[in-house]
């Protein structure tokens, strides 16, 4: 072995502790690098394949009733390359085991298994027999949730009809990969799932034969998106279409691309955070080798090493510690983003979902790791190519120290010595006390944001289910009924009260700009829907014109007193001017409200309704199922208390993984910073220290004027984390400020106390285990030695 | 005081009868060194550092231990001054037995009773002058005036300047007052002109002397310097770990006379 690695292997070996804490920094730098960026290839590979193997669609449209022979036509229009025409109908099931009713889209498929558009993976069972008319395949996820397997069997109302239907295989399809109902964002697996069932049975069920309702296109290479759907919307307007929209609106696929946009968000801005603080680490680990060989450094020169070999060796040092962390880094990354691709296995429903294994990833971590190295050798080893050998033999001058503004100011006179000390020491190098407090700070942030989105989901649902929806069921219809029907629903078992609403499907237009929306018309004195404001405040419905959600408003760029076109896409489809009369605060979804008797005028109708929200006895809830099961009017019933149940129950398993990990990565990002630090402080003022120790101060009053330093810098960290951890969160609620869903900017009192208290942990324990060393100080060479 | 003869009495009763022999011995003794030797471990060798040695300083006198390099003279020091221990024999101050002493115990004695001065000075670069000297007048409890220590050693006018901005000599003279001012009863100093120039090195001898007359402290200098002996009250010749001379000057010699 060459001699300059020779010292090289024993320098690393002594400052083995530093070396290991930087590494740890860039371990978990590459780590989260190698996790996120896996996952999310995993995720993006899964989908273009799937997309691709099973013929996703490109474009969607739904429609009240069409003649199968418009699809000839659907299939000339310019840009179309395949049709298929479906009939789909939201249901009400009756599951074995079970007690409330589950909601299930039943979607037809060719009574022969033959290649279509949106085709179906069988993960188990077979495909349905012509000859069977009640036989059903059924969603993976659903099945899985309810404990059905091929063979089970459940109840439908179909058009009125009880019918028993037979699972006879398990199946996925590209078009429900995030599987939820309709104005849902959180899966609830149990209470909805997606059955397909044979065209033919379902077209007679439906009364649809030689019908469709659904249509899914596919388009030639270089057809624009646009083109296709303003044509195949004039074309289904008679036909009771709803506006047609593309991949970027279905459902599914919005939610999985949103996903890999966060994924994507955070795979870099956590990264380089670690890689940030690991240039940092490295940099002051160097910069103090250095000093501390600068005689060393001069007698290399001496002998005529060059500057870029001298330099080199330094580099190789940090290039060690990199490398030190790499490895495990990757591997565990490795480890770890098959960890998260099992957790996206849960949201996320593909025939498969390996974990891909990207050589350019793990180049990336490698290179951008490298990189780290460099720039922290690189600022840390600049002075010594500078040193003339003979001034680097002469030991450096005694650090400087002047009358600053404490002395000048007179303030000084209040402080003891040691917080002179340490207060001149912080001044005399305020940049490695800015990142100092900066890395720390960046710790305490990156814990904050982890909880604060269980803070935002938190706050999400408390709006919409305590303040917003206050009812216990919700109970849907099939078409609008008369408002007799309100009190068949009061007569049932349980139900203490029940208010109707109607719910229309709109397309609203400002300028180019349109959207298709639900108009929601309730009672101005509702009990059972609240219209809050900005800042929660319940709002009086306005007796004429609309109530937009804020959102929509932006969506839309109106704002409260603009005009808008507002065209219902269903029975006369009329058009009107309407007035925007206020703006309501929600984050789960988009919607309008109108007064009930203000929406009943637009329409020309008397007194009709789509469905009735519920106040139950909890003791009958459960006849109240079971009847509800059997209504054929019913198609749907939304019970709060389960949603809730159940999106807590996803939040609370996903975010376990992710505040452990993250408690982990922060954990060692403090650690690894005051570590290094305080090694650093004790290496620095280790003789100063000894002779305070010579002069009788006791090993107690030593450790103070050692860690004092630390602690004020990790106090001083704290609000600076906090308020970077606030700066990240206010970053990312734009990110997911979203149709579908908005984040909340909002902040529970633990998600301020507990990274402080994580900190101050991590420091004190890591700061003792570096304290432990004061007592090894020399106090006999402290009187020969000269710094 | 009273504390730490608490905290030693246990260790002590045993060894009363003993105590009282030493005291005996060596009365108007300070410090009493009786017998002591020190062996270092080093790898697989073992270096005698001191053999055996009996020394005693008395109140007030003005004391240089005289050896070459390697001599064992700052092993006596270190051992004086409660920084290391015997490996046998007995160290005594006043009553206090420091051979039995534990950690904390040389920690108090050392803050109560003695004051050093290093070869290189060790003053805390982020502290001035006169906050160097206030940082062991906080934890004495009958100093000096921080002022009044400076201005002992000559450097009245100094007081708010940093280390950095001092020479050597005057870094020395800091430590010098930084040393005194909590009133020891001993002034152990390690070689305190070894990294100073000639003119400079008698200043601070000056001054340790000044310090010597003026306070009454027992100063204790090492020194392979023999032209500094002339000053001292005694002279302690030490050679390969052994006591070959003690030796008292009837004529202090003037400083002003002594040259090297």
């Amino acid at each position: 072995m060459k001699p300059l690695n020779k010292i090289l292997w024993r320098d690393l070996w002594h400052l083995r502790g530093q070396v290991l804490a930087a590494a740890l920094v860039v371990a978990c730098g590459v780590m989260s690098q190698v996790s996120m960026r896996s996952a999310y290839l995993s995720l993006q590979n899964a989908q273009t394949s799937y997309y691709k193997d099973y013929r996703f669609a490109e474009v969607f449209a739904h429609l009240k009733r069409a003649p199968e022979s418009l699809a000839e036509q659907i299939r000339a229009l310019p840009g179309v390359a395949q049709v298929r025409t479906r009939v789909v109908a939201d249901v009400t099931l009756d599951v074995p085991g079970l007690a409330e009713p589950a909601s299930g889209r039943l979607v037809a498929i060719p009574e022969r298994q033959t290649a279509v558009i949106n085709d179906l993976y069988l993960r188990r069972g077979r495909y349905i027999e012509a000859a069977h008319p009640d036989e059903v395949l059924v969603s993976e996820v659903f099945a899985q949730a309810n404990k059905l397997d091929v063979g089970a069997r459940l109840g439908a109302i179909l058009n009125g009809r009880w019918r028993e239907l037979t699972v006879v295989g398990i199946a996925l399809s590209p078009e429900y990969i995030y599987e939820v109902g309709q104005g849902m964002i959180f899966p609830d697996n149990k209470r909805f799932g997606v059955l397909w069932m044979g065209r033919d049975a379902l077209a007679s069920a439906f009364n649809m034969q030689g019908a469709f309702n659904d249509v899914s296109l596919t388009l030639t290479r270089g057809a624009e998106e646009a083109d296709v759907i303003a044509r195949l919307d004039q074309l289904l307007l008679r036909y009771g279409g709803l506006s047609a929209y593309g991949r970027p609106d279905q459902l599914s696929n919005r939610f999985l691309t949103d996903e890999l946009g966060e994924i994507e968000i955070s795979a870099t801005y956590i990264p380089a955070i670690f890689l940030g603080v690991a240039v940092f680490l490295i940099y002051i680990v160097l910069s103090r080798l250095v000093v501390m060989q600068r005689t060393q450094i001069g007698l290399l020169k001496a002998f005529g090493y060059s500057n870029l070999s001298v330099g080199l060796h330094y580099l190789k040092f940090a290039l060690t510690i990199v490398l030190a962390g790499l490895l495990p880094g990757t591997l565990f990354g490795l480890y770890l983003g098959g960890k998260v691709n099992n957790i996206y296995r849960d949201y996320f429903h593909f025939p498969a979902l390996p974990l891909v294994i990207s050589p350019e990833v793990i180049t990336w971590a490698v290179l951008l790791s490298l990189l780290a190295a460099c720039a922290g050798a690189i600022a840390a080893v600049r002075r010594v190519s500078a040193l003339a050998p003979a001034e680097a033999m002469r030991p450096e001058a005694p650090a400087n120290y002047r009358a600053g503004l404490m002395e000048k100011s007179g303030a000084v006179r209040w402080l003891s010595a040691s917080v002179r000390m340490i207060l001149r020491n912080l001044s005399r190098k305020p940049w490695k006390a800015l990142l100092s407090v900066l890395g720390i700070g960046l710790a305490v942030g990156l814990m904050m944001v982890a909880r604060f989105m269980l803070d935002s989901v938190d706050h999400m649902m408390m709006v919409q289910f305590d303040l917003v929806q206050r009812d216990d069921i919700t109970v849907l219809m099939h078409d609008p009924r008369p408002a007799g029907a309100i009190y068949d629903i009061r007569q049932l078992p349980g139900v203490l009260n029940a208010e109707p609403f109607r719910a229309v499907p709109v397309r609203l237009k400002h300028g180019h700009r349109s959207k298709q929306i639900e108009v929601i018309g309730l009672s101005p004195d509702s009990g059972m829907r609240q219209i809050v404001d900005v800042k929660l405040r319940p709002i009086a419905l306005p007796p004429d014109g609309l109530l937009l959600t804020k959102k929509l408003a932006r969506v839309l760029g109106v704002t409260s007193g603009d005009t808008l076109t507002l065209e219902v896409l269903d029975g006369q489809r009329q058009v009107r001017e309407m007035t925007i009369a206020g703006l309501s605060d929600e984050f789960i979804g988009m919607g309008a409200y109108m007064d009930a008797a203000a929406l009943a005028r637009l329409l020309r109708e008397v007194n009709m309704i789509s469905g009735a929200w519920l106040h139950i006895d909890p003791a009958f809830a459960e006849p109240l199922y079971a009847r509800l099961k059997r209504m054929p009017a019913v198609s749907g019933v939304v019970v709060r208390g389960a949603m809730i149940r159940s999106v807590q129950e996803i939040v609370d398993s996903a975010f376990n993984l992710i505040s452990t990990i993250e408690m982990l990565l922060s954990t060692i990002l403090i650690g690894g910073m005051v570590y290094n630090s305080v090694r650093i402080a004790l290496s620095e003022r280790g003789n100063e220290l000894a002779s305070l120790r010579v002069l009788g101060f006791t090993q107690r009053e030593v450790v103070v004027l050692l860690l004092g330093e630390q602690a004020l810098l990790t106090l001083c960290a704290l609000p600076v984390g906090l308020l970077i951890g606030y700066g990240i969160c206010a970053a990312l609620v734009p990110a997911f400020d979203r149709e579908l869903f908005r984040l909340p900017l909002v902040f529970s009192t633990q998600t301020f106390i507990y990274p402080v208290i994580t900190t101050l942990i991590a420091a004190f324990f890591t700061a003792l285990l570096v304290a432990r060393r004061l007592n090894n100080l020399d106090l006999i060479a402290v009187l020969k030695t000269r710094e | 005081m009273n504390k730490q003869a608490q905290t030693q009495s246990a260790a002590q009763t045993d060894n009363d009868q003993n105590v009282a022999e030493v005291k005996l011995a060596s009365a108007g003794s300070v410090c009493h060194v009786h017998d002591v030797s020190k062996i270092y471990r080093m790898g697989e060798v073992e270096v005698h550092a001191l053999r055996n040695i009996t020394v005693d300083l008395y109140q007030g006198e003005f004391a240089v231990l005289l050896g070459a390099s390697g001599s064992g003279k700052s092993t006596l020091l270190n051992i004086l001054g409660g920084l290391d221990r015997p490996t046998s024999g007995e160290v005594f101050y006043r009553d206090h037995d420091l051979t039995r002493a534990d950690e904390n115990g040389l920690t108090r004695f050392r803050r109560e009773h003695v004051g050093f001065v290093f070869q290189f000075y060790n003053l805390i670069p982020s502290l001035t002058a006169l906050e160097n000297v206030a940082l062991v007048t906080e934890i004495a409890e009958q100093p000096l005036d921080p002022v009044e220590a400076l201005e002992l050693v000559g450097l009245g006018n100094r007081c708010d300047h940093f280390p950095s901005q001092l020479s050597g000599g005057e870094q020395q003279r800091v430590a010098i007052a930084r040393a005194v001012a909590k009133r020891p009863d001993v002034l152990l100093c390690d070689e305190p002109t070894g990294a100073l120039d000639y003119a400079t090195g008698k200043i601070v001898l000056e001054v340790l002397a000044r310090v010597n007359r003026e306070l009454g402290t027992i100063t204790a200098v090492i020194t392979h310097n023999a032209a500094i002996a002339g000053m001292a009250d005694r002279v302690i010749r030490i050679s390969s770990g052994e006591i070959i001379e003690v030796r008292r000057n009837e004529v202090k010699v003037a400083l002003s006379e002594i040259s090297w």
